[in-house]
């Protein structure tokens, strides 16, 4: 949604608590808890999940509103599964280690990169109708690569099971101007991390 | 319970409440480990980790030095690290540059040093104006960067996260770094504060 218009004022909450209500914190708990023990599952798909929720849904509800839809068709999955029952189940003492080792998507494979540093990019323009992380706004715009963060599981395809397709993500600047038009600050810049297959030569 | 005619959506907290129980029934969660993560992000992890790194950035060179060069092993000399948090970016704001951090996608954001994000920030004002209007934004948060600053926004929609390095305040050159940690925001960190001397 970056660059509508019509979303109305920030709503701010000074001294705002991290969950708002306890079925809010058990959400959040649950969703970690399901993702541990789903084996099959991967964050990409699951961000699907919730990206699949019909628009009027998706901007009615709240945040973990969402979040529980997404736990609840996990579950009925995980529910209708016979092998299910020999999936890993996150133990209290096992929460600490499972923070700290984290599921980095980076991965250690040696890849030649497309793009360096400064050089012009245009971000495609393509429009697929599954999980994609290019934000709309930046379509068919050009940038420039302001730094390569090194090779990451390609999300586009892993969400929808098709492997990991792993290829270098780059930071690419938008001049703001290119992105707004006119409007924009001339200074200003929008710093967007875009995967390989993102990006065409300019 | 009719799914058909359902005129009141079922109550949250009761829809919750099945959900866990059965996940329990079947063996798959651990009611014990879920305490356990909410204690974890609500009393553990949270904007004070963040601000001890900046406060350590503010008073060591050096560390500022590798904490720009790679955030991620920066952070983890002061123990913070792990789940989005695996792959850290740091961006300093400087009198030319002022930088703010969102998630046009949905709520990226770097929980070892942040915590867990606030509403506003994964709410659809945030995410769809921080792009094109971030001095707008800006201003709605009660700060000006002038003409002649350069805003950056850094759009969190790959796997890295992003926390802001904010400008030490002047006059807090006698402060200690335990002092100075206690100064430093959750809006610094992401962006949309400065710093400020009580």
């Amino acid at each position: 949604m970056g660059g509508m218009h019509g979303m109305g004022a920030i709503q701010y909450e000074h001294d705002e608590p991290v969950f708002h209500a306890r079925w809010e914190a058990r959400v959040y708990a649950l969703t970690r808890a399901l993702r541990f023990a789903d084996k099959n599952g991967n964050i990409d798909a699951s961000r699907h999940a919730i990206e699949q929720l019909p628009p009027a849904d998706y901007l009615r509800m709240s945040y973990y509103e969402k979040w529980l839809a997404r736990a609840e068709a996990q579950a009925r999955k995980l529910a209708a599964d016979s092998a299910a029952s020999k999936n890993p189940v996150l133990k209290a003492d096992m929460v600490s280690s499972m923070i700290a080792k984290g599921s980095s998507a980076r991965r250690d494979v040696s890849i030649k990169p497309a793009f360096a540093a400064g050089e012009r990019v245009r971000a495609r323009n393509i429009n697929p109708p599954g999980h994609t992380r290019l934000p709309r706004y930046a379509r068919g715009k050009l940038g420039r690569i302001a730094r390569d963060h090194g090779v990451f599981v390609f999300p586009d395809t892993r969400a929808h099971f098709q492997g990991d397709k792993p290829q270098h993500v780059y930071s690419v600047r938008f001049d703001a101007r290119e992105l707004w038009g006119s409007q924009a600050n001339p200074r200003d810049g929008v710093y967007v991390d875009l995967w390989e297959d993102y990006l065409e030569q300019a | 319970m009719s799914h058909e005619h359902q005129a009141v959506p079922p109550d949250l907290t009761l829809r919750v409440k099945a959900l866990e129980s059965l996940l329990v029934e079947k063996g798959l969660v651990d009611p014990a480990a879920l305490d356990v993560l909410i204690d974890t992000y609500e009393h553990k992890v949270g904007p004070r980790n963040g601000a001890r790194v900046v406060a350590r950035a503010w008073v060591d060179p050096a560390f500022k030095q590798r904490l720009l060069s790679n955030g991620t092993a920066a952070i983890a000399e002061l123990g913070y690290g792990g789940s989005q948090g695996e792959d850290m970016v740091v961006v300093e704001n400087t009198p030319q540059v002022h930088n703010l951090v969102v998630c046009t996608l949905c709520s990226c954001y770097p929980w070892p040093v942040l915590g867990l994000p606030p509403v506003w920030y994964k709410s659809a004002p945030y995410r769809s104006r921080s792009v094109i209007d971030p001095r707008g934004v800006l201003r709605e948060f009660g700060i000006e960067p002038g003409g002649d600053v350069e805003v950056r926004v850094w759009d969190s929609t790959a796997e890295v996260r992003y926390l802001v390095l904010p400008e030490r305040p002047a006059g807090s050159e006698k402060l200690s770094e335990d002092e100075l940690a206690r100064l430093v925001t959750r809006d610094s960190m992401i962006g949309v504060a400065k710093v400020k001397l009580p």
